[in-house]
């Protein structure tokens, strides 16, 4: 038996530390999952959705189709290095198999393989798969090509940040960069040394044997390279690109239908290392408007993963969740941030004891409840205007919030109180239940959330008044009149991204006003910056995230920027010249033209604005 | 002591020599927004809580100033976030994050015997 070469050490204790550390971790946390997530991988294993997670990991780990959708270039640039690198393993491994003529070829005959063969392929099959190498390797040079200009000027790949590494990072990113033009140098050499090689190594091989004393540099390329890939392997763990082989796993139990909890458990780390730190969800993320630079998601995933996370970054972001759809790996932005903030509020949950022995405002009994919420008792008119639309349409109402009523919890939540939030909502819940309602109308998209994903409530249906409105337009229990004006729909995160009420506003809006379409709405929409969600943000870099948000909605130059949550009408209504108004207001105004339509038909757009 | 005939009530009386600011330091530096409080009152009017039990939240300041760790521990409880007061504060205090940072740190600033 000949003794294989030493240089392939520092490649298979690379491989061997990664492979080892790798088992570990992942049992580790996939024991760390709770029982129900275990059942799922069990019963899910033998299903569809291995095959369906098997496709996913292809078209995302592998090509990043994602990526490509955002930007070609970058996405070719991740999918040249993902996929040129493992075809680069398979089909070595193919062409090993063929040139020795055996199944049980060792993984450094196959990795190293142009050290090892001293003649030309012969075969058309061998020349086909050499050639393929050359071209595959080409691939995956022309990936580390664009990586290095990347780090030089990101901008050029419509990125207008990336995000800054660490040591960790420094030292694989380094040994990544230099895995693969050491490879083509070291196989180059070994093909002008042996005059063979394929179509790209054999004429770049002769070029280097005739200026270069190959013999001499052979052995120091074979071990830089195989250096270089051992480096690689024992930097994972401690850089980003623990994400390469995490995100497969994360691939899988997501199909299993596993979910991030209200908890840190195994499947919350695991989503933490399958972050890439890309810094995609950077430039979607609208806390740069306000100059705020270290608390987007991608940084509180590594400060959770370094375990140095402080209140005043985790806390600081406005859950707009305009992040999510961006991530390239899906991952659950919002919710991981959840499981740090109820984590670092668990020890001062308050029991609201007073609402036991408060006030009782005994339920009436009703078909409809409106329920406004807190942020709409600070926009009188939307109260108003449903009161009014409520008496148009002759329903009977139980107003529940005009008086004495808790918060709907939401709120707390958001900076994860979730076990006080428990408290109001058992206290509102019980209230909703004895009143015998089949439907509860709320103004606020934040309470909306809350009532519909947290409350108990078997047999009512949670509506935002959007969606009432159009229900009652529908059934033609509301006069129809289009306004002459031109209007900007603001989506509310809370409405959009959170429940995914996208339709319902705008085809509402549609009857009353012509709206505009624009660049920035429904999942790409922006935050007014009033969010609750986040308690470190000062009111002047509020102001500038709504600003900026204003001049797009501004230079479409509408009569009325619409919205349908209270808070975003408070937070725009500050702002500048452009009227403000809630759909349920346009609504209740346009009702309110028509009824009087014979003593003024003619009014201007300046009065009907006038008007609202 | 000579008796003038009148006296004042033991429990409102603040020693100012055991006073402990630390807690208002504490808050104060994460949260400087709080320093420009005029103490209107308008947090307390449009208050969520304060509609259902007492609550005074201009009041809360006053606690926090005065040191009086333990009451004002009781009386943070009863905040339900809702951040009404935030909206209608004409400095635009960050009054929500003053809530969640004294009820984070006032276990640590709670007088002992208490």
């Amino acid at each position: 038996m000949d003794f294989p070469p030493s240089f392939i050490l520092p490649f298979t204790i690379g491989l061997l530390f990664i492979s080892v550390f790798l088992v570990i971790i992942i049992g580790i946390w996939i024991s760390g999952l709770s029982r129900i997530d275990k059942s799922r991988i069990i019963h899910s294993i033998f299903t569809r959705k291995s095959l369906l997670a098997i496709r996913e990991t292809f078209m995302e780990a592998l090509l990043h189709r994602k990526i490509f959708r955002k930007n070609p270039v970058l996405g070719y640039m991740h999918m040249s290095l993902a996929f040129g690198w493992f075809l680069l393993i398979v089909v070595g491994h193919i062409d090993a198999v063929n040139h020795y003529q055996t199944f049980s070829v060792p993984a450094y005959k196959a990795i190293f393989m142009r050290y090892f063969i001293t003649e030309a392929a012969t075969t058309i099959s061998g020349k086909i798969l050499a050639a393929s190498m050359d071209l595959l390797l080409l691939f995956v040079l022309s990936g580390v090509m664009l990586a290095y200009f990347k780090r030089l000027n990101s901008r050029i790949f419509g990125m207008r940040k990336t995000t800054k590494l660490k040591m960790g990072d420094r030292i694989a990113l380094s040994a990544l960069w230099l895995i693969f033009p050491l490879r083509f140098l070291a196989e180059s050499v070994s093909a002008g040394i042996h005059h063979n090689g394929s179509i790209i190594s054999q004429p770049t091989g002769q070029l280097l044997a005739s200026i270069l004393p190959v013999q001499t540099i052979q052995m120091p390329l074979w071990w830089a390279y195989s250096g270089a890939l051992g480096l690689f392997f024992v930097a994972l763990p401690v850089s980003r690109y623990m994400h390469i082989p995490v995100e497969v796993i994360m691939i899988f139990l997501r199909k299993y239908g596993i979910k991030v909890q209200k908890r840190i458990d195994g499947y919350s780390r695991i989503q933490v290392y399958s972050c890439s730190r890309c810094g995609i969800c950077l430039d979607s993320c609208q806390m740069t408007h306000a100059a705020i630079k270290d608390t987007q998601s991608v940084y509180v995933l590594k400060h959770i993963r370094n375990k140095n996370l402080t209140d005043e970054k985790l806390f600081n972001c406005l859950l707009c969740g305009r992040c999510q759809p961006d991530c390239p790996v899906g991952l659950e932005l919002n919710n991981l941030r959840m499981t740090q903030r109820i984590e670092s509020t668990k020890e001062y949950n308050s029991s609201y004891e007073y609402l036991k022995n408060g006030p009782v405002v005994v339920s009436p009994q009703t078909e409809v409840i409106y329920f406004a919420g807190c942020m709409t008792h600070l926009t009188p008119a939307i109260i108003k205007s449903m009161k009014e639309i409520f008496t148009v349409a002759g329903v009977k109402y139980w107003f529940m919030d005009e008086d004495k009523t808790a918060c709907c919890g939401r709120p707390l939540m958001q900076v994860g109180q979730y076990e006080a939030a428990k408290k109001l909502i058992e206290h509102n819940r019980e209230r909703i239940m004895a009143s015998g309602a089949k439907k509860l109308v709320v103004s606020c998209p934040i309470c909306y959330k809350v009532f519909n994903e947290d409350y108990a409530l078997p047999g009512i249906s949670v509506q935002h008044h959007s969606e009432y409105l159009l229900e009652l337009m529908a059934d033609k229990r509301l006069p129809v009149n289009k306004l002459p004006l031109r209007v900007v729909y603001h989506d509310p995160c809370e409405l959009g991204r959170g429940s995914g009420i996208y339709h319902q506003p705008r085809l509402l809006l549609d009857e009353y006003a012509e709206v505009i379409p624009i660049k920035n709405e429904k999942e790409a929409a922006f935050c007014c910056g009033g969010s609750l969600a986040n308690i470190k943000i000062q009111m002047s870099e509020r102001n500038q995230i709504r600003d900026k948000a204003m001049d797009e909605y501004l230079s479409y130059q509408p009569d009325v920027l619409a919205t349908a949550c209270p808070l975003c009408k408070k937070t725009f209504a500050k702002s500048r010249d452009l009227p403000v108004h809630d759909i349920a207001e346009i609504v209740c105004m346009a009702i309110r033209q028509k009824n009087t339509v014979i003593s003024d038909k003619t009014k201007t757009k300046k009065e009907l604005i006038m008007e609202l | 002591m000579k008796n003038f005939g009148y006296t004042i009530i033991k429990q409102r009386t603040i020693d100012y020599d055991q006073f402990d600011g630390r807690l208002l330091n504490e808050v104060l530096e994460m949260e400087p927004s709080f320093k420009v409080c005029l103490s209107c009152g308008g947090c307390t009017a449009t208050c969520s809580a304060g509609d259902l039990v007492s609550f005074n939240v201009r009041r809360m300041n006053l606690l926090l100033r005065r040191g009086e760790t333990v009451e004002l521990e009781s009386e943070i409880k009863k905040c339900m976030l809702c951040g009404k007061c935030m909206l209608v504060c004409p400095r635009g205090i960050n009054l929500r994050n003053v809530i969640m940072l004294i009820k984070k740190s006032i276990s640590k600033y709670k007088p002992v015997n208490s």
